[in-house]
């Protein structure tokens, strides 16, 4: 086990973080300030990464399928709170969690119903492709490097927007306090629609930036989706910078947990099941995480107190 | 009067019982949506071409989605045999599915012939005489990839597959043939969509080749991934990686690499040839190797159907279990476990103008037949 591979092992942990970052940054905003579960979420991730594929093939310009990406998921997102969501705010969890999961189908059927059944092709742009090399001898891609540089400063400008500007004064004071905002003459449902937009975007940069690297089809967002809830339950529900370091952790967790898990057990157990014991056990490994982040912080890493 | 009402219902009723004994109903519960879609799509589309072919009209075909889900697929099988009545079932694609539904489906005497999932408690402790495996079993394909790792010298494989029973098949298939040092051997979350991790390990494990069972989406993200990450192991794959269906979607990534099939659009023998063709002009689309065996068990079924009848169960059985109909992969034949024995050729992946394919570069393994046909008593 060389420092080189440790060190390319955390790289990659970073930049799943920082993938997981964008899906959960929305879901936290979504929930904390509107109090709503939305299991679509995911579906938005792969209209995201759909709009890129398409793009990238009429123009074949990277740039613009990102653009596209963002454009399409605000669009559904937008869409998608007008007509549906908005029912849903005064619903229980219960209510939201059906109507979100209805939509998942529609999403996932209508964009089968358009685009077919076989994945579609979307590449990493030439100019980004292949790998590079860093100080110390690590070969690591340059695209990957690209995804941790957007998402941190994807991070940065979400940071600035909800700590310095009026929107992220509105937001945050929607978040301890809904009525009273209202009250004060803010319109809220523009907010509740601007927030879930946003959040919205952030999913379909997600899906497009790692749909460059993994396959564009259907059904691709959920996966995404169950361990974006478990970043912002160990973030703590409606904090950015709860769902920045939960994200960090859980992509850190899991790519060393199934990297140096099997080896662990490689110390004391016959290769052959040393790798199915430690693969079965690294999967549980973030799962075991937010057990224990819970016990001793109920509420999250950065949850509030209400 | 009441004579002419008695005629005419005794008339009506033997036309009922005649058109009852004619008819043969087919039950195909297959994979139509969801993740896994693609296969279910190609295999139906292959099954309905040879039926349209035959123009038959006294067969029914009766389609089902099972969404991927072994639960929906049990329920569908039910239905199927209990209300809907059908003499013959096919379809299913994934192993866990099909062992959910198989063994009961052939137990209450309905005949079933797989398109497609191999497991192996199917081909041995638990074959049964109505059970016919048209494509493979689930490791025939991994261990011809072994068999060409051998052959193409290569000597330390870093081999990986998913963490479930097929993904164990194959890479105790490829062990079974391959002779060389193993260099590293994981298994991958299922559904896993982000390789680094891996792909870091194999850079450092000092491997000469790499060998991977990824069906589907986990595929296309590895060999996207593993192009990008500067590492220029050979790889070599079962088709499932590599079929028509997802070459497009890996784009040049795939090319050059070697994978293992039992069939290919390229095969030489007349009825692949019209096959190829009919398949592309009404689909417009190259078929898979999933269509193909789509394609082969429906004419299976009408040859057998040509010779006895679906109700004159020892008969029909020995008319599948004769395999008399032109194969699309040339020879064909069933082993005593009902499996086939046949060729798996080696593929490399090409680009045809601006389609990516396969073409055949060797044969792999010769009329191969699978390791578990001595633990069938039939």
């Amino acid at each position: 086990m060389s420092l080189i591979l440790i060190l390319e092992q955390i790289l990659n942990g970073l930049q799943f973080g920082v993938m997981l970052f964008l899906m959960a940054a929305g879901l936290t905003l979504v929930f904390g300030v509107m109090g709503l579960i939305n299991l679509a979420h995911g579906a938005l991730y792969m209209v995201g990464a759909f709009a890129a594929a398409i793009v990238a093939a009429w123009t074949g310009s990277f740039v613009l399928a990102l653009v596209a990406s963002l454009a399409a998921a605000a669009a559904a997102g937008a869409l998608v709170e007008l007509l549906v969501i908005r029912k849903l705010y005064d619903r229980d969890h219960l209510d939201q969690v059906l109507a979100t999961f209805a939509l998942i189908l529609i999403f996932s059927e209508g964009t089968r119903w358009v685009f077919g059944s076989f994945p579609l092709f979307l590449d990493v742009p030439s100019y980004l492709s292949g790998p590079i090399s860093l100080p110390g001898g690590i070969e690591y891609p340059l695209y990957r490097l690209t995804i941790i540089a957007i998402g941190l400063v994807v991070a940065a400008g979400l940071f600035w927007l909800i700590a310095r500007t009026r929107i992220g004064i509105q937001i945050r004071a929607g978040e301890s306090d809904r009525e009273m905002i209202a009250a004060l003459g803010v319109d809220i449902s523009k907010l509740y629609t601007l927030v879930f937009a946003l959040g919205a975007a952030l999913a379909g940069l997600a899906g497009a930036l790692v749909g460059a690297i993994q396959s564009v089809q259907v059904g691709m967002g959920e996966p995404v989706l169950i361990l974006a809830f478990v970043v912002i339950v160990i973030g703590g529900i409606g904090s950015i910078k709860g769902a920045m370091v939960g994200a960090l952790l859980v992509g850190l967790t899991d790519t060393l947990g199934g990297v140096f898990l099997p080896q662990l057990f490689g110390l004391f157990m016959e290769p052959a099941s040393a790798t199915s014991v430690g693969a079965s056990l690294a999967s549980m490994l973030i799962y075991i995480l937010m057990a224990a982040i819970l016990l001793v912080r109920p509420s999250g890493l950065y949850g509030g107190q209400h | 009067m009441k004579t002419l009402t008695t005629m005419a219902l005794a008339t009506a009723v033997s036309a009922l019982a005649m058109s009852a004994a004619a008819e043969t109903k087919i039950g195909m519960i297959t994979t139509l949506s969801g993740g896994g879609a693609g296969l279910g799509v190609d295999v139906r589309d292959g099954f309905m071409l040879a039926m349209e072919q035959a123009g038959r009209d006294d067969i029914e075909v009766v389609i089902e989605d099972d969404q991927r889900k072994p639960e929906s697929a049990v329920q569908i099988a039910d239905r199927m045999i209990q209300s809907e009545k059908v003499d013959i079932m096919t379809g299913i694609i994934w192993s866990n599915l099909a062992m959910a539904v198989v063994p009961a489906a052939t137990a209450q005497g309905v005949f079933y012939l797989s398109p497609n999932a191999g497991p192996s408690a199917l081909a041995g402790k638990r074959c049964h005489e109505n059970y016919f495996n048209v494509a493979w079993q689930n490791d025939n394909l991994h261990e011809a990839a072994g068999a060409y790792a051998n052959d193409a010298g290569l000597k330390n494989s870093y081999i990986l597959a998913p963490n479930y029973p097929a993904g164990k098949d194959a890479l105790t298939g490829y062990k079974r043939m391959y002779q060389g040092d193993l260099a590293g051997e994981t298994y991958t979350k299922m559904g896993q969509t982000d390789y680094a991790a891996e792909i870091a390990q194999i850079r450092a494990s000092g491997a000469d080749s790499v060998y991977f069972f990824l069906p589907g989406g986990m595929g296309i993200s590895f060999l996207k991934q593993y192009a990008d990450s500067g590492v220029d192991l050979p790889v070599v794959g079962p088709a499932f990686s590599f079929d028509q269906g997802i070459l497009q979607a890996v784009g040049g990534a795939a090319l050059g690499i070697k994978n293992t099939s039992q069939w290919n659009k390229d095969l030489d023998n007349p009825a692949n040839t019209a096959f190829v063709a009919a398949f592309e002009q009404k689909y417009e689309r190259l078929p898979s190797l999933y269509a193909s065996q789509g394609y082969d068990t429906a004419n299976l079924i009408l040859s057998a159907l040509n010779k006895a009848d679906v109700d004159d169960k020892d008969a029909f059985r020995a008319a599948l279990k004769a395999a008399e109909f032109d194969s699309v992969r040339g020879d064909f034949k069933f082993g005593d476990n009902h499996h086939p024995i046949q060729n798996i050729y080696v593929r490399e992946v090409i680009q045809e103008g601006d389609v990516f394919t396969n073409k055949i570069i060797a044969t792999g393994l010769e009329n191969h037949a699978d390791a578990y046909a001595a633990e069938c008593k039939m």
